[in-house]
C-alpha cells in the first residue's frame, strides 16, 4: 500500500491497517495439544464468569442432597448427626457429583448446535482438545461441588476420622469417577445434540444407580436380586471407597480398586467414542 | 497476482463432480469448480441451492458422498489438517460465543491458532481497531448488532491470515450501511492477497465483489463466467417506466419494444411498463440505449412520469439463465428434506 501513515481519511487509514494486519498475520504455528485444551477450559470458565447461572446445578444439587438426605435418612439411623454423617456423607458426595455430571453433557449438547462449535471443529488443533478442555472445567465444577458437600457436612457436625488427607483422597476418587461419566454424557450429547434428551438419558441411567446402591442403606435388608445389583453397581463401590477413605477404615483397598477400574473402563470406552463423534463429518 | 508464483501451480480450489445427498434430496448434484489463487470468486444462488453444503465440504466439515476436491493443493478427505491450517470459514450464521466479549472471542481463537499470550492480545487489539469494534470489545457478543457481529466474525477468521477465506452469505440480513462496510472489508482482504470464495443470494453483491461468478441452482452449476459475461446473458437490468397517461401505454409499449429489442411487460399498475434490457453486443453502453429509447418516447409524444433502470433481480437472472424462477422450487426442495 502506498498510502502514507499520516493519511487521516478513516477509510484509507482502515485499508492501510487491514493490509498491514493481514501481512503480519501470515506466520502460523500450530497450538500444542495442552495449550489448546487449556484454552478450551478457559473458554468454559469465561462462560461461567459472564453467566454465573451456569453454576446453579453445581451449587444447588450438593446443598439440596446434603441437607435433604441427612435429615431424611439420618433419623432412621441411630446416633448423633456426627455418627450417621460418617455413613451418609461420603455417599451423598458420590451421588451429588454423579448427578452434577449430566448437566455438563447438557451444556455440551447446547454448545454443538452453535456456529462456534463448527469454527472450533475446523481448527487444525488436536481434536481431543475441545473434549479435554471441557473435562478440565468439569473437574473444577466437581471440586467446587465437593467442597460444598464437605463444608456443609462439617457445619452439621461431621468429623471425618481420615482427616484432611482422607477427605482429599475420597474427593479425588469421586471426581475422577465423575469425569469418566462426563465423557459418557459427552458421547451422548454429540450423538443426540439435544440438551433435554441428554438429561433424560442420564437420569434413566443415574437414578437407579443412585438409589439401588449402598449410599442410603446397607444392602443386608434388600431382596437378593437387588443385593446382586448393588454389588456390581459402580456407584456402590465409589461410595464404599469414599466412606473408607474419609473414615480411615481399613480394608477399603478392594472398593478403591473397583472404583478405579470402573473409572478406567468407562473412560477407555467413551474417550475414543467421544473423539470420533466430535470429529465426525456429516 | 504476485502470490501466484510463490504459492505453486495449484488453483486455490479444484472440485470435481461433488455430490452430497441428504435422504431423497440431492443437495449437491455434481459440482465442478475451479477457483484461481488471489481471486474473489462469487457463488450465487437462491436459498437451498447448495452453497453452504459446498463450503462445508471444501472446509473439511462435511464429507462428500462422491466426487473429489482439492483445496490449496490438498485433498479434502485425506489431508484435512493441511487444509484447516490454511483456510478460514465465516459461516452463514455467526460462529461466535455469545456469552463472551468480542475481545475474549478473539483471544481464545488466537490461542487456538498458536498465538502466544502477548501476540494474541496485540492481534485482538489490532483487529478490533481495524474493524471499528474497539468500543464494543468489552461487551458480550450477544448484545451486538448484526453488522458488528458480522465484522467480528470476519475478524475472527483473520486471527491468522488465511490463504483462502470462505464467506458464506456475509451480508444476508444486514442493513445497507453494514453491507457496504462488509463489501469494503472483502475488497481489502482480497487486495492483501487472500483468495475469497463468497456465497450470496444477491446478483449485485457478486457483481460488486467477484471477478468470477458461478450460479448454482438445485445443487448444479447452471452458469459461470465473469460478471460481464453473465450480464450479457442475463441482461443489464430492468427498465421501469411510468407514464403520465394510461391511454398512451400501448403506444409506449410499441416504441420501447422497437427501441430496445425485447418484450415489454405490462404491470398491474395501468401507468407502468417494464422490460429486461439486453446488454448491447457492440459495446454501446446501456445508458445511451435507454437514453435513445426515451428520446423516441418523447418524439412519439408519450408523457413519462418516472424512469428507473435497476439491476436484474436474482429471480430475473435465474429466469434468463435457467428458464425458471429460483424461489418456489427451492422451497419445495427443502420441504422434501425436512
Ligand atoms: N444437514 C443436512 N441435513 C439434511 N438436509 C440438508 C442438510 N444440510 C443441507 N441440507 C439440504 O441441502 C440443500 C442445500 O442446502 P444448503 O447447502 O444449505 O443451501 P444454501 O446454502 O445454498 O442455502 C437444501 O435443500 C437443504 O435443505
Ligand atoms: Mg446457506
Amino acid at each position: 500500500m502506498s498510502a502514507p501513515a499520516a493519511v487521516t481519511r478513516p477509510a484509507a487509514a482502515q485499508t492501510h491497517q487491514i493490509d498491514i494486519l493481514l501481512a503480519a498475520g501470515r506466520s502460523r504455528r500450530r497450538a500444542g495439544a495442552l495449550a489448546a485444551s487449556a484454552t478450551f477450559g478457559r473458554r468454559a470458565m469465561l462462560k461461567i464468569k459472564h453467566d454465573p447461572k451456569q453454576l446453579v446445578d453445581s451449587v444447588a444439587i450438593p446443598i439440596l442432597f446434603t441437607v435433604l438426605f441427612t435429615y431424611l435418612f439420618g433419623g432412621a439411623i441411630s446416633g448423633s448427626p456426627g455418627d450417621y454423617l460418617k455413613f451418609l456423607l461420603p455417599g451423598v458426595l458420590t451421588m451429588s457429583i454423579a448427578i452434577v455430571t449430566m448437566y455438563g453433557g447438557a451444556r455440551l449438547a447446547q454448545d454443538v448446535t452453535t456456529g462456534a462449535f463448527d469454527r472450533f471443529r475446523a481448527l487444525s488443533v488436536w481434536r481431543g482438545a475441545f473434549v479435554l478442555g471441557g473435562l478440565l472445567s468439569d473437574a473444577a465444577r466437581y471440586l467446587f461441588a465437593s467442597a460444598i458437600v464437605v463444608a456443609l457436612g462439617l457445619i452439621m457436625g461431621y468429623r471425618p476420622d481420615g482427616g484432611a488427607p482422607g477427605v482429599l483422597a475420597a474427593v479425588a476418587l469421586v471426581v475422577a469417577f465423575g469425569l469418566s461419566l462426563s465423557l459418557l454424557w459427552a458421547a451422548v450429547a454429540l450423538l443426540v445434540r439435544d440438551p433435554a434428551v441428554v438429561i433424560s438419558i442420564a437420569n434413566v441411567v443415574l437414578m437407579p444407580l443412585s438409589f439401588a446402591s449402598n449410599i442410603f442403606a446397607q444392602p443386608g435388608t434388600m431382596p437378593g436380586w437387588l443385593q446382586a445389583f448393588v454389588a456390581v453397581n459402580p456407584l456402590s463401590h465409589v461410595a464404599t471407597a469414599a466412606r473408607g477413605l474419609m473414615s480411615n477404615a481399613g480394608g477399603t483397598g478392594g472398593s478403591v480398586a473397583w472404583s478405579l477400574i470402573a473409572t478406567a473402563v468407562i473412560t477407555a470406552v467413551c474417550a475414543p467414542l467421544t473423539l470420533r463423534l466430535y470429529s465426525r463429518r456429516g | 497476482m504476485s502470490k501466484k508464483s510463490k504459492a505453486g501451480d495449484h488453483p486455490a480450489i479444484e472440485a470435481h463432480d461433488l455430490v452430497k445427498v441428504y435422504g431423497e434430496n440431492r443437495a449437491l448434484d455434481g459440482i465442478d469448480l475451479t477457483v484461481r489463487r488471489g481471486q474473489v470468486f462469487g457463488f450465487l444462488g437462491p436459498n437451498g441451492a447448495g452453497k453452504t453444503t459446498t463450503i462445508r465440504i471444501l472446509a473439511t466439515l462435511t464429507r462428500p458422498d462422491s466426487g473429489t476436491a482439492r483445496v490449496l493443493g490438498h485433498d479434502v478427505i485425506s489431508e484435512r489438517d493441511a487444509i484447516r491450517a490454511r483456510v478460514a470459514v465465516t459461516g452463514q450464521f455467526a460462529a461466535l460465543d455469545e456469552d463472551l466479549t468480542g475481545y475474549e472471542n478473539l483471544i481464545i481463537l488466537g490461542r487456538l491458532n498458536g498465538l502466544s499470550g502477548a501476540a494474541g492480545k496485540q492481534r485482538a487489539d489490532d483487529l478490533l481497531a481495524a474493524f471499528e469494534l474497539t468500543g464494543a470489545a468489552g461487551r458480550p457478543v450477544g448484545g451486538y448488532s448484526g453488522g458488528m457481529r458480522r465484522r467480528l466474525d470476519i475478524a475472527a477468521s483473520l486471527i491468522v491470515t488465511p490463504d483462502l477465506l470462505f464467506l458464506d452469505e456475509p451480508t444476508t440480513g444486514l442493513d445497507p450501511r453494514s453491507r457496504s462496510q462488509v463489501w469494503e472489508l472483502v475488497r481489502q482482504i482480497a487486495t492483501a492477497g487472500t483468495t475469497v470464495l463468497l456465497t450470496t443470494q444477491y446478483l449485485e453483491e457478486a457483481d460488486q465483489l467477484a471477478e468470477q461468478i458461478a450460479v448454482i441452482d438445485h445443487g448444479r452449476i447452471v452458469a459461470e463466467g465473469t460478471s460481464a459475461q453473465l450480464k450479457s446473458r442475463v441482461g443489464s437490468g430492468t427498465l421501469h417506466v411510468r407514464l403520465l397517461d394510461g391511454d398512451q401505454r400501448p403506444r409506449a409499449q410499441q416504441v420501447l419494444a422497437g427501441a430496445l429489442e425485447g418484450t415489454v411487460h405490462l404491470a398491474a399498475d395501468p401507468l407502468a411498463l417494464s422490460m429486461l434490457v439486453a446488454t448491447p453486443a457492440d459495446g454501446t453502453d446501456v445508458g445511451r440505449m435507454v437514453g435513445r429509447a426515451m428520446i423516441q418516447l418523447a418524439e412519439a409524444r408519450v408523457g413519462v412520469a418516472e424512469v428507473a433502470l435497476g439491476q436484474p433481480s436474482l429471480d430475473e437472472a435465474f429466469l434468463a439463465l435457467t428458464g425458471h424462477t429460483a424461489g418456489p422450487t427451492a422451497i419445495d426442495h427443502q420441504d422434501v428434506s425436512a
